[in-house]
């Protein structure tokens, strides 16, 4: 359940929280790659860690402790404080 | 076999009966509305459970509470009769006199009591009331909706949005804000103010979202809005009150049947924390600034220091135990007027004496006070306000010292010598240019010094709360009627 408040701003920002702008180029930035604890989600990230280490990013690996809960707030944390850019594999 | 309908629309005519599986007296007449079925046209709507009463051909399902909302329902069992669309009688829990006049069918529910008192309709329970008040004036509400996630912790997500001045503040829920505009006449869209520093039109819906946020109860908000009215003037110079590097802000006094009508605090402690009127009502505003107006610290708020009394400062006048006129009289408003006055200022700092026992005595101890605001040596350079304590207006009151002759002789005391103040004197090399001290300057500006009374009965200490920067390129205060 959702809840919905009345925006007590003057509106003149946007409600929700915009995403960050994409990087213009991975070199030199720390990629962090979040299984989240799919099948198969490793076979994919094994293969993105090949091809962006090829391209100049470092690489840092998570995990989720399951796929059906958020990530930990901890686990979160560490990747906001390590990482430029985080990648995700959803699919199974 | 029972057959459920939803909603629907109201039979135009017959027998109509609201109950809930949930109400003893509803399961009591259980075989009655089956005897009532049988006799007459009878539609019953459930309000808990499509399943009660058994023995019908037909009850139709109200758990969304839409016809109970519709009919007004407040006890279960009420049995209604319709005509051509209309109601023409009611009757709220079991009366078998009633229920018999009602319906026409004599001997109704042997073995019941004549009469038994229903139960309160679901309607009425306090979550689903603010649902269903929601669903039916919601529209109301103009303001952009946001919304929390369940996996947010919502006290959380409103910091988050930048909607706090870093204390916790209440969700703006629609429900909430129903309730907070009850406080006025005054319509949700109307516009109260152009707020600084965005200049962004606000609303009374937009005051009534951030009185929410300060914790307001809904009488307050009439003087919330009135002091937004008085801080977004252009005497009174929010922009420059918030954007300055002096670490003052606007504080509201109020006046008039209002304040002691929701609870104001103008006694003991009056300018400290605990009294919840005071404390959301001074926050409300401050929050109007910063949400409405964009006045956040760090972006156009460049206060140095700032001050506590940036987070809220607000109370009430005490006009009871004052030997002298409201502050709202002597600023032009009729007697027994509600009103604000909005100023600018750093917040308070004590003065003591507790010996002089004459006026002139304690004068000269309150303008030695007086002399520091902004610094000692300075003329016309900030305003000031003068909250003196009821024991220390007797000495005034008592000696007949009305507040403007308080004031003449403040004014009086508070010609600097050019000797004080040109710089370097004293060893301090701020003060005012030679060429300029040509002779005594005032401390204040004609005007710049506003007097008030409050606090508690004991303690011979007044409060001087020194200011900003006064008149044309500085802050005036400003008084505004507080209207319903």
């Amino acid at each position: 359940v959702t809840l919905l408040l009345c925006d007590p701003t003057g509106e003149h920002q946007p409600a929700g929280r915009p995403l960050r702008p994409r990087p213009d180029s991975l070199a030199g930035t720390t990629v962090g790659l979040l299984d989240i604890a799919k099948p198969r989600g490793d076979v994919f990230l094994d293969r993105l860690a090949e091809l962006l280490t090829e391209r100049g990013a470092a690489v840092l690996r998570y995990a989720k402790p399951t796929y059906t809960k958020p990530a930990p707030i901890d686990l979160r944390r560490e990747i906001a404080a390590h990482c430029t850019v985080v990648i995700e594999a959803l699919a199974d | 076999m029972v057959v459920c309908m939803v909603g629907g629309e109201l039979p135009a005519q017959g027998l109509v009966a609201v109950v809930k599986r949930d109400c003893p007296t509803c399961r009591a007449v259980e075989p009655v509305l089956a005897e009532l079925a049988a006799a007459v046209d009878l539609t019953v709507y459930s309000q808990d459970d499509p399943s009660f009463p058994a023995g019908l051909p037909e009850v139709r399902d109200d758990t969304a509470l839409e016809v109970s909302d519709r009919l007004g329902i407040e006890t279960v069992p009420t049995l209604l009769r319709v005509a051509e669309g209309n109601e023409t009688a009611r009757a709220e829990g079991w009366l078998r006199s009633a229920w018999e006049a009602l319906s026409g069918v004599e001997g109704l529910g042997q073995g019941l009591p004549d009469h038994r008192p229903g139960c309160g309709s679901r309607t009425l329970d306090p979550q689903v009331a603010d649902m269903l008040r929601v669903r039916r004036e919601g529209s109301r509400l103009r303001s952009r909706r946001v919304e929390i996630s369940e996996l947010e912790d919502e006290f959380e997500a409103l910091h988050d949005r930048g909607w706090s001045d870093g204390l916790p503040v209440v969700p703006p829920t629609e429900a909430r804000m129903l309730r907070m505009l009850d406080g006025t006449r005054r319509a949700p869209d109307e516009v109260v103010a152009v707020v600084p520093p965005n200049l962004v039109e606000c609303t009374v819906e937009k005051v009534a979202a951030n009185a929410v946020l300060a914790g307001c109860r809904p009488e307050y908000l009439p003087v919330v809005l009135a002091a937004v009215e008085a801080a977004c003037t252009d005497e009174f110079n929010a922009h420059g009150v918030v954007a300055t590097t002096w670490g003052a802000g606007p504080a509201i006094v109020v006046n008039g049947p209002i304040a002691s009508s929701i609870g104001m605090n103008s006694g003991i402690n009056a300018l400290g924390q605990g009294n919840r009127a005071n404390a959301t009502i001074g926050r409300a505003m401050q929050l109007v600034l910063r949400n409405v107006g964009g006045g956040v610290p760090g972006g156009i708020d460049r206060a140095t220091l700032g001050s506590p009394g940036k987070y809220t400062l607000c109370f009430a006048e005490d006009e009871d135990g004052s030997p002298w006129e409201p502050l709202s009289v002597s600023r032009g408003l009729a007697a027994g007027t509600s009103a604000v006055t909005v100023f600018a200022t750093e917040g308070p700092r004590g003065v003591a004496d507790q010996r002089s026992r004459t006026p002139e005595s304690l004068a000269r101890s309150l303008a030695a006070a007086l002399r520091s605001v902004a610094h000692p040596k300075l003329p016309l350079a900030f305003d000031a306000a003068l909250v003196v304590s009821p024991e220390h207006a007797r000495v005034f009151g008592q000696a007949g010292w009305t507040q403007r002759r308080l004031t003449d002789e403040l004014t009086a005391l508070l010609e600097l010598e050019p000797a004080g103040i040109v710089r370097g004197a004293g060893g301090m090399e701020e003060g005012v240019p030679e060429a300029a001290a040509g002779g005594p300057l005032p401390k204040f500006r004609d005007g710049g010094l506003m007097i008030m009374h409050a606090g508690g009965r004991a303690g011979l200490f007044s409060a001087v709360l020194g200011g900003w920067l006064g008149g044309e390129g500085g802050s005036t205060p400003v008084t505004r009627e507080v209207r319903p």
